[in-house]
């Protein structure tokens, strides 16, 4: 690792370096003591481990071909092809402003809501171009969960209803919705703390309970993609842990894409990682690959803390 | 307090004496108007008075009570509203959500500044002159003879209440939307929701509260406001209804006159000459503010139980 003992001198005094012990099978060295780490500094949730799945890489549900996209001219994803698998975790990793979330947000076409954005390449929904798609459409299909939980002003159910219920309207009527809300409910693992108060308002849930709910809410219209923007980072460990433990339960039956700042996170939870490095992408591979045999050296130096 | 203030230079302490006497000043003026207006209203209020009507004519020295100012106070301040609401949340919703392009949203908001800069009596002059054309004798009616309208009715004095009302409508509707995080928008989008649900099921729940408070600000300008009173609903103590084909429309294009107008004409600047009646009037209309806002405030409960924002 001379890389690293080259950083820590050029850099006084030596930034707390996360060290992922390379040999085989990899194991992850806990977190470092006091200080703030490149990767977010979020406290490890320790009690955690990491479940190898058995089965191979699943039906390829997305893919993006020759992706670009700038804003303003000035671009943020060059030219990245990458798939998005069913039943497997999919974590975006790379230093701040590196164009994850903005790669993740092309997905369902988000990044169009910004005026100054535009984009090259094509993004496939299993096989067909999404831009064929009514985009109201392409996004109950790829849905999405926010960095900051944002329920709705309204009740639990009717967050969860949310997407069910036509444009603008509240039909159909609460008992025809009963069923699929309680489902959404309970696949986000909720369904226990809020099932005899669903006509509670939604914001005076805990943050993490709110997290949860927005995850039921996006799973309610049964998204075939779920897109993840960091859905942990203002939560607390315990929180996090949760959402984590509901992440790996609903691979099977949703391609997850997360974008993540805590290598950890991405370490226990993913099953590809792609390493994005200045709009490109520097490296996709499972996640033994890049946490323990990274190809890239810069990928090695990132997920061993040497910069970020 | 932590910090000993014997340890302030003299401004300091000067200072912080000066802002607690204006508190407490302003304090003072508030109660001295409340007390003043409640021992008044109480000593001069006849529970009669509020359902009969005012003498006919100008004089108020003899019989009569406030009915009509009040049923007068209520139309126009509705009629100010029915306007105001709709025009005012759609103009914020148009400002905040789309605003292209840029220079017609520089224009729309320069548009509703101006309109809240100008004082209410250039507004009813101007209203006069613009409703006493002829082709909008509809609002009021035409005397015969004349080639212009009469230019004053409940309908016009609504009309010109609504723009007094309009920008603080239009201020309080953005301030709330501005609040709302892009991400909670997005996040509808993201459940494959079309901008208009979006604002009808999420944004416009959220600034519920907002859109209330500027609309009870604006209720009370309106029936406070007695420029546009005088010179564009006549005045008139009793309402005049307009008797032709129109029936129930009759009020609407008639004159009249509201609490404000009422306490005006029998103040010693008017011809009235019922100072106790002016008294009278004031505290029910402050009363009638109160419960204004009280009726707002729980209309815009709903969304208060929903947690807010």
């Amino acid at each position: 690792m001379s890389t690293e003992q080259q950083h820590e001198t050029l850099v006084p005094p030596p930034p707390p370096v996360r060290r992922i012990v390379i040999d085989d099978p990899p194991t992850i060295v806990p977190a470092p003591r006091g200080g703030a780490t490149a990767a977010g500094g979020t406290a490890p949730t320790a009690s955690f481990q990491r479940t190898e799945r058995a089965d191979a890489a699943g039906v390829e549900r997305m893919r993006t071909h020759a992706l670009s996209i700038a804003y303003g001219g000035k671009p943020a994803v060059k030219a990245v092809d990458l798939p998005v698998r069913q039943g497997e975790v999919l974590a975006l990793i790379g230093p701040s402003g590196c164009g994850k979330t903005t790669l993740l947000r092309s997905l369902n076409r988000l990044t169009e809501l910004t005026a100054t954005a535009s984009r090259e390449g094509r993004i496939t929904l299993d096989g067909g171009d999404v831009d064929e798609l009514e985009v109201t459409e392409l996004r109950r299909r790829v849905s999405m969960v926010f960095q900051q939980p944002n329920p709705f002003p309204m009740s639990i159910f009717d967050n969860v209803a949310y997407a069910l219920r036509e444009q603008g309207s509240k039909r159909p009527r609460k008992a025809e919705l009963m069923e699929p809300v309680e489902d959404a409910l309970r696949r986000a693992g909720l369904w226990d703390e809020v099932g005899t108060t669903l006509d509670h308002p939604a914001l005076r849930l805990s943050g993490g309970q709110q997290q949860r709910l927005c995850i039921a809410r996006a799973l309610a219209a049964r998204p075939e993609v779920l897109l993840m923007d960091e859905p942990c980072s203002a939560l607390d460990p315990k929180s996090t842990a949760r959402i984590e433990e509901l992440i790996l339960q609903l691979r099977d039956e949703v391609a997850v894409v997360i974008v993540t700042h805590n290598l950890q996170q991405a370490y226990r939870i993913a099953d590809h990682v792609a390493f994005m490095w200045l709009g490109e992408l520097e490296e996709y591979g499972p996640v033994e690959q890049i946490f323990g045999a990274a190809h890239s050296q810069r990928t090695l130096d990132y997920v061993s803390g040497a910069f970020g | 307090m932590i910090e000993n203030r014997r340890s302030w230079a003299l401004r300091d302490r000067l200072g912080f004496y000066a802002c607690w006497a204006a508190g407490l000043a302003l304090c003072a003026i508030a109660a001295a108007v409340a007390i003043y207006m409640l021992v008044k209203g109480v000593s001069e209020l006849r529970p009669a008075m509020l359902f009969e009507r005012p003498s006919d004519g100008v004089d108020q020295r003899g019989q009569g009570g406030l009915l009509d100012p009040i049923a007068g106070s209520l139309l126009v301040t509705t009629i100010g509203i029915a306007i105001a609401l709709p025009l005012g949340v759609g103009v914020a919703l148009w400002l905040v959500e789309y605003a292209r392009p840029f220079w017609l949203a520089r224009l729309v908001e320069s548009g509703v500044e101006v309109i809240a800069g100008t004082p209410s009596i250039v507004l009813a002059v101007f209203g006069l002159i613009l409703f006493s054309e002829s082709f909008l004798s509809v609002l009021s009616f035409k005397p015969e003879g004349a080639d212009t309208a009469f230019g004053r009715s409940f309908l016009i004095a609504g009309a010109m209440m609504s723009l007094i009302a309009l920008p603080l409508i239009v201020g309080a509707t953005r301030e709330g939307l501005n609040a709302i995080p892009g991400h909670v928008r997005e996040a509808s989008y993201a459940l494959g929701k079309t901008k208009a649900a979006t604002i009808r099921r999420v944004l416009l729940p959220t600034v519920r509260p907002n859109i209330a408070a500027g609309t009870a600000l604006g209720m009370g300008r309106i029936i406070g406001d007695t420029a546009i009173i005088v010179i564009l609903l006549g005045a008139t103590a009793r309402l005049q209804p307009l008797e032709d084909v129109f029936g129930p429309a009759g009020p609407l294009r008639g004159t009249g006159s509201t609490l404000t107008s009422f306490v005006y004409n029998n103040s010693p600047a008017g011809e009235g000459g019922a100072f106790e009646k002016a008294y009278a009037a004031a505290f029910v209309l402050l009363l009638i503010v109160v419960v204004l806002n009280l009726v707002v405030a729980r209309i815009a409960g709903g969304a208060a139980r929903q947690g807010g924002r």
